[in-house]
C-alpha cells in the first residue's frame, strides 16, 4: 500500500456512483468522501476511489468491520 | 467460482500492463472492430444516454462512441489499471466477470474484443443483460474459434515432432452457433451472432508472434506448459507455419474471426412470435395464387 501525502483530490463522477454496486454482493455502496473509499456493508469491504477512478476490485479493497 | 479456469488472469493482467504503454501501435484489430460496432450503432434509431464500454482497452473504442449522437454519457470499465489510465473519464476498474454494475443501469453496453478472455462467458453474458435497463442493447465483439488456427496448427506439429507432446498454445475461442446459444440463455432479447473473418499477412511467423505479444496476448491459459520455448521449437514452429499457409509472395497469413453480438433485454415493448393456433388467416388462404 502506498501512502501518499499529496493525494490528488480528483472528485468522482456523481454519475459514476449510481452505477456501481459491490462486485462481489450487488449490495449499495457508501461513498466515504474523506477517505475516498466506496463502502459495501454487505461484503466488509472499502474500495478505494484513486484519481477519481472507483477500483472495483475485491483484492485491491480494505477489509472493514 | 464453478467456472473452469481456462486463462491466468493475473498473468494476463501483467501481460497487458507491458503491452499497454504501445498499445495504440497495435490497434488495428481494434480500429476495425471500433468501426464495425459504431456503423451497427448508427443504424440503429435509438437514443442510448447512459453507455458503459466493457473491456475498454485503451480508450479507442469509447473515444469514438463519445462523438456518437445519441450518447450522453459513455463510462470505461477496464481490469487493467495502466490501460485504463489512457481511458477517458468516467472510468471503473473492474473485472469482466464482476463488473460491479447494479441491474438495470444502463441503456447500452458495447465491447470490444475483450470478452474471449473471460473464464465465465455465460456469468459474464447474465450480468450484462442484467446491468441494461429494459430494452437496453448489448452490442459485443469478440474473437471467434477460427481465430489464430494456422498458429495453431503450427505448435500443435512443431511441439509433438520436437518434444513428443503437445501443450495449449493458442486460446479456445467461441464458436459462433455455441455463442448465439449462450447469449440466448442468457436471458437477452432478439439475440443475432454474426461471424466475420478478418485474414492479415505478416512478413513471417516470427512477425505475428511478435504482434501477439505487443497485444498482451501471448499466452495466457491456466493449462500452458510451464517451461520456456526452446529455440528449437519456436524456430520449427515457424517453419512448418511458413511451409503450410505461405502466400505465393513469401508472406504469411493470420486468420482472426470476429464473433459480433447484437441482443437486447427483454421488454414488453419488444416484437414476439405469437402463440401457435392463434392466427386468424389461415396460411393456405395465403399461399394459394388467388382465383380471380
Amino acid at each position: 500500500m502506498t501512502s501518499s501525502s499529496e493525494r490528488l483530490e480528483a472528485t468522482v463522477d456523481p454519475k459514476l456512483l449510481e452505477i456501481l454496486v459491490c462486485p462481489l454482493t450487488k449490495g449499495p455502496l457508501e461513498f466515504d468522501a474523506a477517505k475516498q473509499e466506496l463502502i459495501s456493508r454487505s461484503a466488509k469491504l472499502a474500495y478505494p476511489i484513486r484519481d477519481g477512478i472507483p477500483i472495483m476490485l475485491p483484492e485491491e479493497a480494505r477489509k472493514i468491520d | 467460482m464453478s467456472a473452469p479456469k481456462i486463462f491466468d488472469l493475473e498473468l494476463l493482467d501483467r501481460r497487458r500492463t507491458r503491452a499497454a504503454p504501445s498499445a495504440a501501435s497495435h490497434d488495428f484489430l481494434l480500429d476495425r472492430v471500433a468501426d464495425d460496432l459504431i456503423d451497427r450503432l448508427a443504424l440503429i434509431q435509438r437514443k442510448f444516454p447512459l453507455a458503459l464500454d466493457l473491456g475498454a482497452h485503451h480508450g479507442l473504442l469509447g473515444g469514438r462512441l463519445r462523438s456518437t449522437s445519441g450518447i450522453e454519457s459513455l463510462t470505461a470499465l477496464e481490469p487493467n489499471a495502466s490501460l485504463l489510465a489512457q481511458c477517458a473519464p468516467p472510468k471503473i476498474q473492474a473485472s469482466l466477470e464482476a463488473p460491479a454494475l447494479p441491474e438495470a443501469s444502463l441503456d447500452l453496453i458495447v465491447s470490444g474484443l475483450a470478452l474471449q478472455w473471460v473464464n465465465d462467458l455465460p456469468g459474464a453474458l447474465i450480468q450484462i443483460n442484467r446491468a441494461l435497463k429494459p430494452d437496453g442493447l448489448f452490442l459485443g465483439a469478440l474473437l471467434g474459434g477460427a481465430t489464430l488456427n494456422e498458429l495453431r496448427q503450427a505448435w500443435l506439429i512443431a511441439e509433438t515432432e520436437v518434444t513428443g507432446g503437445a501443450s495449449p498454445r493458442v486460446a479456445p475461442f467461441a464458436d459462433v452457433r455455441d455463442l448465439g446459444t449462450l447469449v440466448q440463455r442468457a436471458g437477452f432479447a432478439l439475440p443475432v451472432v454474426d461471424s466475420d473473418t478478418v485474414s492479415v499477412t505478416y512478413a513471417d511467423p516470427l512477425s505475428l508472434m511478435r504482434e501477439i505479444k505487443a497485444m498482451g496476448a501471448s499466452n495466457m491459459l491456466a493449462d500452458r506448459r510451464r517451461v520456456p520455448v526452446t529455440r528449437r521449437l519456436l524456430l520449427r514452429a515457424a517453419e512448418i507455419y511458413a511451409e503450410r499457409f505461405a502466400l505465393p509472395n513469401g508472406r504469411i497469413p493470420a486468420t482472426f474471426e470476429i464473433l459480433t453480438i447484437t441482443a437486447w433485454r427483454p421488454d414488453p415493448s419488444q416484437p414476439k412470435a405469437l402463440k401457435p393456433g392463434s392466427a386468424t388467416v389461415s396460411l393456405k388462404d395465403v399461399l394459394e395464387p388467388r382465383s380471380k
